[in-house]
Order: structure tokens, then C-alpha cells, then sequence
């Protein structure tokens, strides 16, 4: 089923006067690198985030690679075990705290001012900080891997005594590198929860805003309660590894056991910040190329902050087979179930919302569309792996990694990228081009399915992950695997082009670049200038 | 750069709530850490063991059943020394009291402290172990080559859960740092150099 061509849309030239804004009462910015280190505008920093995030997604997806490489066949042919350790690691640290976050966080850099009708974030200066602690933070942890005795090996979920009697010494520099990114993640949050709760424009009620509005919010709040307690976990380590306290080695009286259950804390809630502001892309972009407004405005943000409710009481659900007691595997058993509800009305209404639409098929709403079906694919193996029973068998198996795969990479990940093409007209004042963008989405769809789909049979069969060989029977899986992976790798190099392209020219897009598309960031210029909203707009209420 | 000049009543008001909010979750985070100890002490949890002597109840013993006592030793790591015990497994009565001896001994030509960390299966069983005496109760200290025999003298209460037909006692050997914080760290490093 080839996808239609957008319609053509008539081109308005976006006025030079309006897009000027008061420019004359601005001092003149610094140039060159001062420009971008001293920027105090959202837009500048939204694109410095957007741009330091690509780049980490590709070192990121080098290093899944390097493993898919070493996957490629059976025994040990290209690396050795130990590095092979590193690299999963590091994958998933990079992708989670360097790639995935920030391109959210910058995503609502840009976009919230925009969607609210506020001149800029509450706090401007903070964001400036908030974004220049992540190459600080992340150089560190790639250092790691020179350092003598090699980067973290022990897996992103860093078990202790893992990460502490056993780990290599660079493990205080990991520490301290998630400890600058964590209060970069918090910054971050505390200004986008300002500026939602004191910038909205006059008239514009909490629930008036976009659901991306919304969905931040939330996902401001985890962050402000979760990131701490990560920030407390790896403090303990810290003082384990160098100041002889025994938080969490038994020798001393400590738990190993408590490490878990402080990670999961911390960590079933991350899994959420990875993908609410995802649900808030995609619930605008179907409404737009549907042509109809959003199904069950209200019940949408209501499941979302039954999401995050939820995500702090089922932890646990990581660690069934540390020897819980029955009523505990029973608990966290049926309250992960229960998110299954709020998610379940999330995917009701966007279909519902399709439903008679007048859908076309441009870029974004290819990759919405694909969000739909294959985030779903990943929540019903979450479901699967949520029976206690059955989460024995599956525990650590490359079930569990197809399934977060699948809710992160044509989860969260699908979700950025419709969300840049869906907002590139916006930022760039031209079309991405569709062709490239086309190639890009179908290339990336086969990509993603043959690398994770064959997962769920290997990790059924039994296959353990974060190993580097594997016994034979697994060698077909995991061929198709690896070369779903580089043809993945390889057509991301499709988006970077159309991003350059798209900013170095492309059809001229006018200031409401779709037409179906009815938030306030479509009424201000295209691209954006870089002053917005100094005079408050006046909000329309739409009805819902 | 437009009102970082002028602050936003509102905009301050919800700093401060985060940031409350935010000290308020570090903190948390370690209130967790003795919240848990009790909690798992309290319930039984994570075979967590009172390790104070408690006192012997003279209650009748239930003959008319039986219950395994298993005993598991073994060494964490570090420690060169050996935990032997004279019997794997102990048959007895609810409320009956034995007593099993536990032979330490110290293989390495150095003195060392060293103790062993109690752990008890299922975890159900727990609260209604009491132990008069136990070895884990303090730690040790054991001259080169020295062999020192220690008792164990415990009591399975009455009303031991019906479905638990066998408890199993774990005692893990940890070394005792003492006077030298720093061992631990040097030893981590060293490690890691290998790897």
C-alpha cells in the first residue's frame, strides 16, 4: 500500500514584519560558539537538545552495532566478552539518558512556549545550564571506556554488588556522569513545570492546553519525584565503592535485594518519562492528518495521570524472581496489569479518532500511525511479561528485550521523529522532502520489525541476553536480527539528510504548515522567529 | 532574556515546590534504607533474622509432627576461611530446642575477623525461629590456622506455619574490615584492573 502524496498546500509567505517581531528591543546576540553557549532562547536551546540528541543516538546505535555484529554468528568472532559488556551497557545508558530524554526535553523547549502562547521558558537562564550539563555529563561517560580496567560493563540497570565490589574502577566517573545528568533531567523539568503552570496564555485553562502540553507536565512530575531517588541510589554506591558503607553488600549487613528495589523505584517511573510525552506527539498529530479533533480530549489526560500514578506502585514487577512472597508477586502482578487500562483508552481513542477521519499520509502521520500499531505490539508483551508465573521463563530472556525495544524504539523513538517532521515546517520554514522522508519511514519500519520481531522467539526459546555467544539453535533469529539492525543503523542516515535538507531549503511552508493542524504554534510565522508571544496571544477556545 | 529581570511571583512559588519536593525524594530515598531493614525484620521478610539471643519459651513440644532444619554454610568472598557444621540437617518437633555445633576455621597464616551473615528459607518461617544463642551474633576473630567450634542453640516456635515441613538456616562467611575502611575500595580497584 503505497502512502498518497500530501496535499499541496497554498504557500503563504510568512511576513518579514511579524517575523521580526521587536527585534530592536533585544540587544544584538553574541557570535560564533558564544552564540550557542550563552543562548538564553528556547527555540536555540530546543534545537541545541534536538541536535546533541541525534548525535548521541547515533553513537548509541553504533555501540547496538558493534553488539549486533558480535551476534551476527554464533562463538566469539569479532570482540571480547568484556567489551561486549561495555557496549550493552553503554547502549542502553546513551540511548536512555542521552538520546532518548533529551530529544523530549527539547521537543518541549521548542514547542511548549509555542503551544501555550508564552514568550519564552519561565526560566531562561536555568534552561541554558540545564542543557550545557549533558555534554559535560555524557563526554565523562564516554571517557569511561579509555579509562584503564574499561567503561561500566554491568548492564544500564547497574545491579549492585555488580556496580560496586565487582565493577571497574571508572565506576566513579559513571556516577558522577549520571549524577550531572540527573540534575540536568531535573532542571529541566522544574522549568517546564513552571512555565506550564504561570505562561499559558490569558484564557487558555489546564485543560485547554495540547496534550504534548499535558503530557510534559506529567512527565515533569515523574522527574521531580524519581530522579532524586536515582540520584540517592548512586550515591550509595558511591560511598559502597569508596567509603567503605555496606548500603548494599551483605558482608556488612547491607542488601543487595534493596538495590533493586531502589532502582525500580526510580526505574519503572523513567520507563514512563520515556514514553507519555510520546503519547502527547502522537495525539496531535492523528487529530491533524485525520482532519477530525482529538477522540476523548479529557479521558486522555486523565489515563495519562493514571499512568503515572500507577508507575510508581509496580516496581516490583522487574524482580519476580527474587524470591517475593506470594502476596507481593500477586500485588505488583495486578496493579502492572492494571496499567494495561489507561493505555488501552489511550489507543482507543487515536483509532477512534481515525475513525471517518479524512487521513492522509504525510511523513509524520506515517510514523504515528506506526507508533500506534507497534507500541501496542510492545505493550501486550508487556502484559505477557507482567504474569508472574510466566515471568519466570521469560525473565531475562531476549523476550524481555524485544518487548522494551519495542515500546522504545517504535515507541519513543517513531514518536521524536514524527514529531520533528510533524514540527520541521515549523522550525525551518520549508517541507522536510517527502520522498526522502518516505524512504526513511518505510526503510526504518522493515528495519525495526526484522530486528526485534525475531527476539520474542529467540528469548521464548530461552535465549539469555547480555550474552556474547549464544548456543546454535538461536543462530537464524539472531542473523535476521542483526541484519534488521544495520538496515535500522543505515537508514537513519536517510533522516539526517532530510533534516539538513529540509533546513537548507525545501518547499516554503506557511505559518500553518498542515492543514489540519489547530494549536497555537501554527498562527506565529514560519520558521518561528526567534521572538514569540511578547504580547500574549488571544487563546480560541476549540471545542473538544 | 525577556523576564529573567522581573520574577514571576508564580514562577517562584513552583520552584520552591519542586525543589521541596525534590530534597523531600532524596531524602526518601535514604529513609528507605532502614525502612526496609524493619520492614523486611517486621514481616520476615528476605529471610532477614533477629541477630540478638532471644529467650527460650518453655511451650509443650508438638510431636505430632516433624520439621527439617537444613543448614547451608558458605564463603562470600575474601574470607580464607572454612565453616563447617556437624550435621546437614537436624529432624525435631515445633518447640523442641537443639543444639548443632559450627567448626570455623581459619586456613590462611593470618589473623582475621571475619563473621557469618544468617539467612533463613522460607521466609514465612522466619518469626517463629528463636535462636538462645548463635555465632552470628558477633563477629569472630581467628588466629592462623586456628579451628574454633561454636554452638548454635535454637527453637522452632509452635505455631510454625503448618505447610512448613522443612526450614533451611544459610550462614555466608563476609570478612570484617576493621581499622582499615580503606581495604574494600583497594580491593574493588584491583579488581577491575584485571578485567
Amino acid at each position: 500500500m503505497a502512502p498518497k502524496l500530501p496535499p499541496h498546500h497554498p504557500v503563504e509567505q510568512s511576513t518579514s514584519a511579524v517575523a521580526g517581531g521587536n527585534a530592536a528591543a533585544h540587544p544584538e546576540p553574541p557570535r560564533g560558539i558564544l552564540r550557542w553557549l550563552l543562548t538564553t532562547n528556547h527555540k536555540e536551546i530546543g534545537s541545541l537538545y534536538l541536535i546533541f540528541s541525534l548525535i548521541m543516538f547515533f553513537i548509541g546505535g553504533i555501540f547496538a552495532l558493534v553488539v549486533r555484529a558480535e551476534l551476527f554468528q554464533p562463538g566469539m568472532s569479532l570482540i571480547r566478552p568484556e567489551f561486549f559488556n561495555q557496549m550493552t551497557t553503554m547502549h542502553g545508558l546513551i540511548m536512555v539518558f542521552a538520546a532518548v530524554m533529551p530529544a523530549f526535553t527539547g521537543l518541549a523547549n521548542w514547542m511548549i512556549p509555542l503551544q501555550i502562547g508564552a514568550p519564552d521558558m519561565a526560566l531562561p537562564r536555568l534552561n541554558n545550564f540545564s542543557f550545557w550539563l549533558l555534554p559535560v555529563a555524557f563526554i565523562l561517560l564516554l571517557s569511561t571506556l579509555l579509562m584503564p580496567g574499561g567503561g561500566p560493563n554491568f548492564g544500564w540497570t547497574f545491579y549492585a554488588p555488580l556496580s560496586t565490589t565487582y565493577a571497574p574502577p571508572s565506576t566513579t566517573f559513571f556516577i558522577l556522569s549520571l549524577h550531572i545528568a540527573g540534575i540536568s533531567s531535573i532542571l529541566g523539568a522544574i522549568n517546564i513545570v513552571a512555565t506550564i503552570l504561570n505562561m499559558r496564555a490569558p484564557g487558555m485553562r489546564m485543560m485547554d492546553m495540547p496534550l504534548f502540553v499535558w503530557t510534559w507536565l506529567i512527565t515533569a512530575f515523574l522527574l521531580i519525584a524519581v530522579m532524586p531517588v536515582l540520584a540517592g541510589v548512586i550515591t550509595m554506591m558511591l560511598m559502597d565503592i569508596n567509603f567503605g558503607t555496606h548500603f548494599f553488600n551483605a558482608a556488612g549487613g547491607g542488601d543487595p535485594v534493596l538495590f533493586q528495589h531502589l532502582f525500580w523505584f526510580f526505574g519503572h517511573p523513567e520507563v514512563y518519562i520515556m514514553i507519555l510525552p510520546a503519547f502527547g506527539i502522537v495525539s496531535a498529530i492523528i487529530p491533524t492528518f485525520a482532519r477530525k479533533p482529538l477522540f476523548g480530549y479529557a479521558s486522555m489526560v486523565y489515563a495519562t495521570a493514571s499512568i503515572a500514578i500507577l508507575s510508581f506502585l509496580v516496581w516490583a514487577h522487574h524482580m519476580f524472581v527474587v524470591g517475593l512472597p506470594l502476596a507481593a508477586e500477586l500485588f505488583f502482578m495486578y496493579t502492572t496489569m492494571l496499567i494495561a487500562v489507561p493505555t488501552g483508552v489511550k489507543v482507543f481513542n487515536w483509532i477512534t479518532t481515525l475513525f471517518r477521519g479524512s487521513i492522509s499520509f504525510e511523513p509524520p502521520m506515517l510514523f504515528a500511525l506506526a507508533f500506534v500499531v507497534l507500541f501496542t505490539i510492545g505493550g501486550l508483551s508487556g502484559v505477557m511479561l507482567a504474569i508472574a508465573p510466566a515471568d519466570f521463563q521469560y525473565h531475562d530472556t531476549y523476550f524481555v528485550v524485544a518487548h522494551f525495544h519495542y515500546v522504545l524504539v517504535p515507541g519513543a523513538v517513531f514518536a521524536i521523529m514524527a514529531g520533528v517532521y510533524y514540527w520541521l515546517p515549523k522550525w525551518t520554514g520549508h517541507y522536510p522532502n517527502v520522498k526522502l522522508a518516505q524512504w526513511h519511514f518505510w526503510l526504518s519500519v522493515v528495519g525495526v520489525n526484522l530486528t526485534f520481531f525475531p527476539m520474542h522467539f529467540s528469548g521464548l526459546a530461552g535465549m539469555p541476553r547480555r550474552i556474547p555467544d549464544y548456543a546454535l539453535q538461536f543462530a537464524d533469529f539472531n542473523l535476521v536480527s542483526s541484519l534488521g539492525s544495520f538496515l535500522f543503523g543505515a537508514s537513519q542516515l536517510v533522516f539526517v539528510a532530510v533534516v539538513i535538507l529540509c533546513v537548507r531549503g525545501g518547499e516554503k511552508a506557511p505559518a500553518k504548515a498542515w492543514e489540519g493542524a489547530v494549536d497555537l504554534e501554527w498562527s506565529v510565522p514560519s520558521p518561528a522567529p526567534l521572538h514569540t508571544f511578547e504580547t500574549p496571544p488571544t487563546f480560541q477556545r476549540q471545542q473538544h | 532574556m525577556t523576564d529573567s529581570n522581573q520574577p514571576n511571583p508564580g514562577v517562584r512559588r513552583t520552584v520552591v515546590r519542586s525543589v521541596a519536593a525534590l530534597v523531600g525524594m532524596f531524602a526518601f530515598a535514604f529513609a528507605l534504607v532502614p525502612l526496609y531493614d524493619v520492614f523486611c525484620r517486621v514481616t520476615g521478610l528476605n529471610g532477614k533474622v533477629d541477630t540478638t539471643a532471644q529467650a527460650l519459651v518453655h511451650e509443650e513440644v508438638d510431636d505430632s509432627r516433624f520439621v527439617n532444619v537444613q543448614f547451608i554454610t558458605r564463603n562470600g568472598s575474601g574470607l580464607p576461611w572454612n565453616l563447617e557444621v556437624e550435621t546437614r540437617q537436624v529432624r525435631l518437633h515445633p518447640g523442641q530446642t537443639a543444639e548443632v555445633d559450627f567448626a570455623f576455621h581459619n586456613a590462611s597464616d593470618e589473623g582475621t575477623w571475619g563473621r557469618a551473615v544468617p539467612s533463613v528459607s522460607p521466609s514465612s518461617a522466619t518469626r517463629h525461629l528463636r535462636k538462645m544463642s548463635c555465632f552470628c551474633f558477633e563477629e569472630q576473630h581467628l588466629k592462623a590456622g586456628e579451628r574454633l567450634e561454636l554452638p548454635l542453640v535454637f527453637q522452632l516456635a509452635r505455631d510454625l506455619p503448618a505447610d512448613v515441613n522443612t526450614v533451611t538456616l544459610v550462614y555466608t562467611l563476609y570478612p570484617v574490615t576493621r581499622d582499615d575502611p580503606s581495604l574494600q575500595a583497594r580491593a574493588t580497584a584491583g579488581k577491575g584492573d584485571e578485567a
